[in-house]
């Protein structure tokens, strides 16, 4: 056993430490560390958005003379200025061709790349052969997978009455989405255990310095 | 049902007190319980494996000291197996607490095999605006990361002055705990760039990327800390994942079996009701 000395390594477990105290209950030293978590995350925050994206990517080439295209960080500049008159009620409209510009970009991005990722290439993946000698049991799978997918489409249709053979096939559909439901809580299980892990071995290793990980 | 009654007004405090026990117990004596290597982590390994020595990967870093217990190790471990393959790093965070992360892993691997900053490894830093980053670092890495994570200007990176976009690279490998990460990458980068793409993720976000591994879009997956343990194990270098494997399956069988008895406690209920 070999106890750290480290001054930094007692900050973070004592933190630990006030966190899982709110296992038992609410209390002064588990508020403390919340809201000193919240503070130090938004001053964290603002040091490296003016130091890894405003600096370099705005203010540096803006204040450099030789910057290609030197006047398209002034306008850069100016739009997120408008941001900030949202602080002035009277001339709050501005930030709004900011906001619109914004909105625009993400809207074009999101869309391309959601339709080639989503869309065709989902739909591609599922049109596989359902029989192949070669492979009994890839086949096998494939049959899964495309039954699952037309079954779980055919429950998010709602123009009919799910009754009958469409009843039957929503239920199948429903079936899959329980499975896939099941196996996302697994995997939000193994996430937080990992967690609660990682801090153990903190605990156990870098400040107790018991075991060795 | 007297033992149903009692268990439903059991305080919940016991549950965590026994998880904790559960997790702690095999930290101290681990039970060196068998693990197999699945196959979304074996088409990982062998995506790394593939990569000849000399070529350039891009490494984003998508994640902050919140999920570092599960995607710390694997960065660790794919940091280690590039490098020891003699391959090229260039890496970028879309996180604002990913950078010294990352950073460290870098430097702490890169010592300890003799790499060079700036000619075998570049961390470029955080960047703001999530996916619109994306395309922007497609199209040319140097116009979107003018200096690096320290603030040295790019053009005074030799390894940079190789590659300015993803047509000089081998591999992209993604490390991702939410928004912005590996669907983002996918959606903005990995079909518009043509680019052989990896990803490692938490086990909250990986039943997310099964489509894109079962579409070829991922190439290779690993999930959680099972997925940074058998990374490790493929490696041959175990690590704090492969550790802590015992400790989550305990925690895990105590969570299946009180799964179980809830079950068994409704229906028992159910049919008192009847």
């Amino acid at each position: 056993m070999q106890i750290s000395m480290d001054f930094g390594v007692w900050v973070a477990a004592a933190l630990t430490l006030f966190i899982f105290s709110f296992l038992y209950k609410d209390n002064p030293f588990y508020k403390f560390a919340e809201h000193l978590f919240v503070g130090v995350s938004a001053g964290y925050v603002v040091v490296q958005q003016y130091w890894q994206v405003l600096w370099p990517n705005l203010l540096q080439p803006a204040m450099t003379a030789g910057t290609p295209d030197r006047w398209k960080f002034f306008v850069g500049g100016f739009f997120c200025v408008l941001l900030f008159a949202r602080m002035v009620p009277a001339l709050s409209w501005l930030s709004r061709y900011t906001i619109a510009a914004l909105i625009g970009t993400f809207a074009g991005l999101k869309v391309t790349g959601f339709a080639q990722a989503e869309v065709v290439e989902q739909v591609r993946a599922t049109m596989v052969p359902l029989w192949s000698a070669a492979d009994p049991a890839g086949s096998f799978n494939n049959v899964i997978l495309v039954v699952g997918v037309i079954t779980t489409l055919v429950f998010f249709f709602f123009s009919k009455e799910h009754k009958g053979a469409l009843g039957a096939t929503a239920r199948l559909g429903i079936w899959y989405l329980m499975v896939s439901f099941g196996a996302a809580y697994g995997f939000t299980v193994m996430s937080r255990i990992s967690l609660l892990i990682g801090r153990m071995q903190f605990l156990l290793d870098d400040w107790l310095g018991i075991v060795r990980f | 049902m007297a033992f149903g009654t009692s268990l439903e007004k059991l305080d919940r405090r016991w549950i965590f007190l026994l998880v904790a026990l559960l997790v702690l117990i095999p930290l101290l004596f681990p039970l060196k319980l068998p693990l197999a290597v699945s196959g979304p982590a074996r088409h990982f390994y062998e995506a790394v494996e593939a990569v000849p020595a000399g070529s350039i990967v891009v490494l984003a870093g998508d994640f902050d000291p919140a999920s570092g217990p599960e995607l710390l190790p694997m960065t660790a471990s794919v940091v280690r197996h590039l490098f020891r393959k003699n391959v090229r790093i260039i890496a970028l965070e879309l996180w604002e607490g990913g950078p010294p992360l990352v950073d460290a892993a870098l430097h702490d691997i890169g010592d300890e095999l003799g790499k060079k900053y700036g000619v075998d490894y570049v961390n470029l830093g955080y960047k703001s605006g999530r996916e619109a980053v994306m395309p922007s670092f497609g199209n040319s890495f140097a116009r979107t990361f003018p200096n690096d994570y320290s603030g040295t200007p790019v053009s005074a990176l030799p390894l940079m002055a190789e590659a300015d976009n993803f047509s000089k690279t081998a591999l992209f490998v993604n490390i991702s705990a939410g928004y912005p990460g590996t669907k983002e990458w996918v959606q903005q980068v990995q079909g518009r760039f043509a680019v052989r793409m990896l990803s490692g993720s938490t086990a909250v976000q990986a039943p997310e990327i099964y489509p894109y591994l079962q579409a070829g879009q991922v190439l290779g997956l690993l999930g959680g800390m099972a997925g940074a343990a058998e990374y490790e194990k493929s490696i041959g270098v175990p690590g704090p994942a492969t550790k802590g494997m015992d400790a989550q399956s305990s925690a895990h069988m105590f969570i299946m079996f009180l799964i179980l008895l809830g079950n068994a406690i409704y229906f028992s209920r159910r049919r008192e009701r009847r």
